[in-house]
């Protein structure tokens, strides 16, 4: 099976989309010309020209907002966020248009927008262009929202956001653009919505969502080679939709739980997995649900400190003892 | 040195901006004859006025219902800017779309949405519209090319440019409408559509209904620059022009050029139609602060859009006393009938509250892309 790189997915799936239907067209900030800030759409201008490869100005709600409105006439923009920091200076059109229209509407119009681009910290650029958002905005009934992990999961969840016909909004992380992994060259989806049991195990299930799967996958090895435990690593891929059974299913087997994410504690995804968890398989639990997730600052410029505030591996590997103890 | 903006910043009448010469000059349009005119048959004439007609007495309907205490939220009334709807809305092909603010039922009834789901949407009726769950500022036929119905000021200015992207990217010769009050210019999305609108050469029609005051803020009081609304087109090298709305004709030919610029030419245009409001911003505003009655009594007794046509057509020999009567009779009768049928109308059922939030959750099935839990408990 070929090996690309999660950003070399995430193109690929986009050239597969537009090939397979022409209302497919990409818009945003330095897609075009200059090859995307992040290399993202290299080529894709040249492969299929300047009015479906468009290069936006720095407009954010009026683009993404054009792009809303076009979709409602059934284009399938693709619009790129060079930062989703930036979606904040189109909420409007993000939230209360894209995310409301179909609602208010009695069901007489729907959206089939994708927004994406890259959701994370670390990167050591500073508060405003760190924000991870994917709580927030899932907080929108009538708002899709996932966050890719691998290149496999990246190409399979684009392309089927990009079928999908309601605003799907896929954040990726520019750390993880390099990362290299499996992906096939046939037509494939990962439907939305769907889990996935990234590692089996049996004595803590850690439920963990975009790079947080990659850090617990490698605190995980650590807990198997240190210190015995065997550590079942579930990555949520879609936060809403949400794959419910796959996570009761992996606490029924183990018991104990520890949910990993990259977001500020505060009304994060897994506040809400832990509600779940808690109602739903009270008696399931030997122990009480533990958590990682970024210290609760905005984040900070200084790379040294900004790794210690994002969730590591060390990190991990604590919090998991404290919930086998 | 002054600071006009803390000076003025007592709430006190002040007098419209709208230029003298735009003001309703009494005696026959000077665009009767107009090219976007000259076509019109008596019947087509009649129509127009029936179309003002029926939006006038829908909303005087509305308020009856709210007064009575079963229309809740806002509700903002079209009453006194009939002819800019109906003028603009009047010289549309098939290809041509429109999109709103929150003042939006003028516009609906005028691309031909019925009064009773109309005025049972007010009530929260599920023979509502969009079923009860939009309201007053939130109606939608887009089988009409009617895209809402926004309640965010300004936030459709995007969403329309986006329309019109969408016709020109399918290659169809249509336009969008865009509609928006004069509170509207100062939200910077407003601005970032001109740009793309200009830039792309898309073909789009602003249109700022200007009725003197964004909620209860003048326009001196809340616009830095003291001239026209629609000037601020040059600033994005786009055509603009400034249109009495009080004159139906005026309307229709002011509007016919833009629509040929943006079908011929891709190219957008702001219209600043001078309106007025006779009541205040919402059912909510007591409208008692920032406006002089006599200036609300000066616009209906001399400037009301209906009359103004009303005796256009009269001395044209199109209407009759007789015909005028009749024409408004039914439409007060089609009004009240609504208000019947929205009064006998069930609301929505509790389960309704979770449906036609998601495309792929109300049409489930093997081809839908997605799965597991999207709304919660």
């Amino acid at each position: 099976m070929p090996i690309l790189s999660y950003r070399e997915a995430i193109r690929a799936a986009m050239r597969e989309e537009m090939k397979r239907d022409e209302n497919v067209v990409i818009m945003g900030e330095e897609v075009a010309q200059f090859n995307g800030a992040y290399k993202v759409t290299e080529g894709l201008l040249k492969e299929f020209g300047p009015k479906r490869v468009i290069d936006t100005p720095i407009s954010e709600a009026g683009f993404i907002g054009l792009g809303v409105g076009a979709s409602m006439l059934g284009i399938r923009p693709v619009m790129e966020l060079m930062f989703w920091s930036f979606s904040y200076v189109a909420f409007d059109q993000i939230v209360n248009n894209a995310g409301n229209i179909r609602y208010m509407s009695g069901g007489l119009i729907n959206c089939p927008i994708v927004i994406r681009g890259p959701a994370n910290g670390g990167t050591n650029v500073g508060a405003t262009h760190s924000h991870t958002p994917e709580a927030m905005l899932a907080a929108h009934p009538g708002i899709k929202v996932v966050c890719p992990a691998t290149p496999y999961d990246a190409k399979g969840l684009l392309k089927a956001a990009i079928r999908d016909n309601d605003p799907v909004y896929v954040m990726e992380n520019t750390i993880l653009y390099n990362d290299k992994g499996e992906v096939p060259d046939e037509d494939y989806i990962v439907p939305i919505g769907v889990a996935d049991v990234k590692r089996a195990g049996t004595d803590l299930t850690i439920v963990a969502h975009g790079r947080a799967v990659i850090t617990s996958l490698k605190a995980a090895e650590i807990l198997e080679a240190e210190h015995g435990v065997s550590v079942e690593v579930v990555d949520l891929r879609s936060i809403r939709p949400l794959d419910e059974e796959t996570i009761l299913a992996s606490v029924r087997k183990t018991h104990r739980v520890l949910l990993v994410e990259e977001n500020k504690p505060f009304c994060g995804v897994d506040a809400q997995v832990a509600y779940i968890i808690q109602s739903k398989a009270f008696d399931e639990l030997d122990a009480p649900i533990g958590r990682v997730s970024s210290i609760d600052a905005p984040q900070i410029y200084s790379k040294p400190l900004e790794d210690v505030q994002i969730p590591s591996p060390a990190r991990v590997v604590e919090a998991a003892l404290k919930v086998l103890a | 040195m002054s600071n006009r903006h803390l000076t003025t910043a007592v709430a006190k009448p002040t007098a419209l901006t709208h230029p003298e010469s735009l003001k309703n000059p009494a005696g026959p349009s000077a665009f009767a004859k107009d090219p976007a005119n000259a076509g019109l048959t008596k019947a087509d004439k009649v129509k127009l006025y029936t179309q003002m007609a029926r939006i006038r007495h829908f909303e005087q309907r509305c308020i009856r219902t709210y007064q009575q205490g079963k229309i809740g939220g806002f509700l903002h009334l079209y009453v006194g800017q009939e002819a800019v709807a109906v003028g603009t809305l009047s010289v549309l092909g098939k290809n041509d779309h429109l999109i709103t603010g929150y003042r939006d039922h003028g516009h609906a009834l005028m691309v031909g949405m019925d009064m009773n789901s109309c005025m049972a949407e007010l009530q929260g009726k599920a023979t509502g519209c969009s079923k009860g769950k939009g309201g007053s500022m939130h109606y939608f036929a887009p089988d009409k090319n009617y895209w809402g119905g926004h309640g965010i000021v300004g936030g459709q200015a995007p969403l329309g440019t986006g329309i019109a992207y969408a016709l020109k990217q399918k290659g169809l010769k249509g336009c969008c409408l865009v509609y928006m009050g004069d509170g509207a210019v100062n939200q910077g999305a407003v601005h970032e559509a001109y740009n793309l609108a200009a830039l792309w050469d898309l073909p789009v029609i602003f249109i700022i209904e200007n009725n003197g005051y964004s909620m209860g803020t003048s326009q001196e009081r809340s616009t830095a620059h003291p001239g026209s609304l629609a000037k601020r087109a040059e600033g994005y090298g786009m055509d603009w022009d400034l249109v009495n709305g009080h004159d139906l004709y005026e309307v229709r030919a002011k509007t016919a050029v833009a629509v040929k610029r943006a079908h011929e030419k891709n190219r957008p245009t702001v219209l600043e139609i001078f309106t007025y409001r006779y009541f205040g911003h919402s059912m909510a505003d007591p409208d008692k602060t920032y406006r002089d009655k006599e200036e609300i009594k000066g616009y209906r007794e001399e400037k009301d859009p209906i009359k103004l046509w009303e005796k256009e057509l009269l001395n044209e020999g199109v209407l009759t006393d007789a015909l005028v009567a009749s024409i408004n009779e039914a439409a007060m009768e089609e009004a009240n009938k609504a208000a019947d049928f929205a009064d006998a109308s069930p609301y929505p059922t509790v389960e309704s509250i979770t449906q036609d939030i998601y495309w792929e959750e109300d049409n489930r099935g093997k081809d839908t892309t997605s799965r597991g839990t999207i709304i919660f408990e």
